[in-house]
């Protein structure tokens, strides 16, 4: 069905602005860069994944009540059914039940890990950017030092030495992973403290440390904040690393590679459920993650905003 | 370039120490001595220490490296008292069967990724490019076991084309001619460095196909054919030079997941076992190797790059 379409004429007259195009108030680059996100289709998609599965793994368990803690033999390996949406594993906890747990490990381990690394890695870049010289080149050189330390043998070294939990993991991923970070806050401190504000700011004498804290990286922030979404995508995939080999969380908690790994054992048996719903999980995060951090790279990339 | 070459060098050879230091007295904090796993479980504090003593584990942990060191440069990797073996002799009898996964795997990707980024760069938006894109996307975020248990599913059991396990010969050679227990570990391997590969080499094609050199020949009236084998792939393929370099070590780490899920008897298995194990030298070595691998990656990658553009030869 068509649309009755309004007389050109009216369609002429109703947006007529001012010469030289519509005049508004001047928005900050902050909103200019949501603006452009929100105009980002998939990085809508992205989000609205990332905040099912916030809610999925969270709230979930209120609304849909499993016991995670006693193993039931008499329950093993049932299929999707009514009372186990999607069946249950080879212990016989509900599957379902059990993906909304890992989800909260993985999701935990994520965020809070690229919060370690984010939080290293700006201070270490700011730090060696505002000192320029001899300090900078050694701060960089051990950044060099650390992207060529092996991530996942040393993580997973680590992981089987101090056992794994939350906390544990995303210590040391966080802590191994703090250079890619490091290196763009840097680059941007480079630049910034060559401008005006910067020597202003020096000139009212400002310490080194207000300098950091108040002017530097808050002005550095968009490259941080883009990075921050492949962080937590890399972690994830980490944890499902560990989790697959077997170093993962311990009972009775668990994590997604942990599950899934699990689930090979009965790949024969053709227990499906214990393997692609989990597996899709890890993906549709990851995925939703990558959407985000892709989206949020264009819009903080002025010189790839439409004007 | 020579004066460049020399410089880049140096910078390695301080990184490589720097990361040797660093991994010895980390995983030296994380296992002080395999006098356990000698002399077992039950073993009194004294004949613990006086084992320590004795094989010079109770030194200050930096001449316990010099000491590690010096033995690393005259060919000897340490002994696993796991394995009753030297670290040296586990790594050869495996090493082969490794590099023959990641090298093939890496060709194949190489010769996957290149056409196809091209293809999207220059039919950019289309459904082909739409569809590839999508794919690489999803492989990227997909855990590389997730896609060999898929491929297994599929290939294995739905319909048993090839086996689930990887060849267990000990010979390189009996592997690589089985092509029916190797097709799917070289598959998984393949499809997740494509994934990685193609997206890069498609924006960098898109980069060169703005320059106006290819304006020029384009302009010129060089066929299109001529236009995209003589000036787009050897430009666009650059930036790929140096990813190159760069996946050498994650291959290796590929290998662990990868062969761990098919049971391929390589250096990723190795260094599992030797986690399951506690088998500590095995796990020094490998994670030594695995850094010195990822700086001498970064530098062949910097080197294969002056040689390969004049624009860095003759600065």
């Amino acid at each position: 069905m068509a649309m009755p379409q309004p007389p050109l004429d009216a369609q002429r007259a109703l947006p007529l602005g001012p010469e030289g195009g519509e005049v508004g108030a001047v928005q900050s680059g902050w909103r200019l860069a949501l603006r452009e996100f929100m105009s980002n289709r998939l990085a809508v998609v992205g989000f609205g994944i990332l905040i099912f599965f916030v809610l999925f793994c969270f709230v979930g368990p209120y609304i849909y009540h499993t016991d995670q803690t006693n193993t039931n033999d008499l329950l093993a390996n049932l299929g999707p059914s009514g009372p186990h949406l999607l069946g249950t594993d080879g212990e016989g906890f509900d599957e379902l039940g059990r993906i909304m747990k890992g989800g909260q490990a993985a999701l935990e381990i994520g965020f809070f890990a690229a919060f370690v690394a984010i939080v290293i890695g700006t201070l270490w870049g700011a730090v060696s950017g505002l000192a320029g010289g001899i300090i900078d080149s050694a701060m960089m050189r051990v950044v060099d030092v650390f992207l060529s330390v092996p991530f996942l043998f040393v993580v997973l070294i680590l992981a089987v030495k101090f056992g794994a939990t939350v906390l544990s993991l995303s210590l040391v991923i966080g802590f191994f992973a703090w250079q890619v970070p490091a290196r763009l806050v840097r680059g941007e401190v480079l630049t910034l403290r060559e401008r005006d504000f910067v020597l202003a700011a020096r000139t009212a004498g400002a310490t080194p440390w207000r300098l950091i804290s108040r002017h530097l990286i808050p002005n550095a922030l968009g490259v941080v904040i883009v990075n921050v979404t492949f962080q937590v995508a890399d972690a994830i995939l980490a944890v499902s690393y560990i989790g697959f080999l077997g170093f993962g969380l311990h009972y009775p908690a668990v994590d997604w590679g942990d599950q899934l790994s699990n689930g090979i054992g009965f790949l024969e048996d053709g227990y499906w459920w214990l393997i692609y719903p989990v597996g899709a999980c890890i993906v549709l995060t990851v995925m939703a993650l990558n959407f985000i951090g892709d989206a949020l790279r264009d819009s903080m990339d002025v010189r790839l905003r439409r004007r | 370039m020579i004066s460049y070459l020399m410089r880049r060098l140096v910078t390695s050879i301080v990184v490589v120490i720097g990361v040797s230091v660093f991994i010895f007295i980390l995983l030296h904090a994380a296992y002080p001595s395999p006098a356990r796993a000698v002399l077992g479980l039950r073993a009194n504090g004294a004949a613990v220490a006086a084992w320590n003593k004795a094989n010079g584990y109770d030194d200050p942990v930096i001449v316990q490296y010099l000491h590690y060191i010096n033995n690393v440069l005259h060919g000897n990797l340490g002994y696993s008292y796991v394995e009753n073996q030297s670290v040296l002799s586990l790594i050869k009898e495996r090493v082969a069967r490794s590099a023959y996964l990641s090298g093939i795997s890496l060709v194949f990707a190489i010769l996957i990724a290149l056409p196809l980024g091209i293809f999207q760069a220059v039919k950019r938006n289309s459904i082909g490019d739409n569809i590839a894109t999508s794919a690489a996307f999803i492989l990227y975020s997909m855990p590389s076991f997730f896609l060999g248990l898929i491929l297994i599913q599929v290939f294995a059991l739905s319909f048993p084309i090839f086996s689930f396990e990887a060849s267990q010969s000990t010979n390189v050679f009996v592997v690589a001619g089985d092509w029916n227990a190797m097709t799917l570990p070289i598959a998984t391997l393949t499809l997740v460095t494509v994934a990685s590969f193609s997206r890069y080499m498609r924006s960098s094609s898109m980069d060169v196909l703005a320059q106006d050199y290819i304006k020029v020949a384009r302009a010129k009236g060089l066929p299109e054919r001529l236009v995209l084998s003589r000036h787009l792939v050897r430009n666009a393929s650059l930036p790929m030079v140096t990813l190159i370099g760069l996946s050498l070590p994650i291959l290796l780490a590929g290998n662990l997941i990868t062969e761990q899920l098919f049971n391929y008897q390589g250096l990723g298995l190795l260094f599992f076992t030797s986690l399951v194990k506690v088998d500590y030298p095995t796990m020094l070595a490998y994670t030594l190797a695995g850094a010195v691998l990822v700086v001498v990656g970064n530098l062949i990658a910097d080197i294969a790059l002056t040689i390969a553009d004049p624009r860095i030869r003759m600065a």
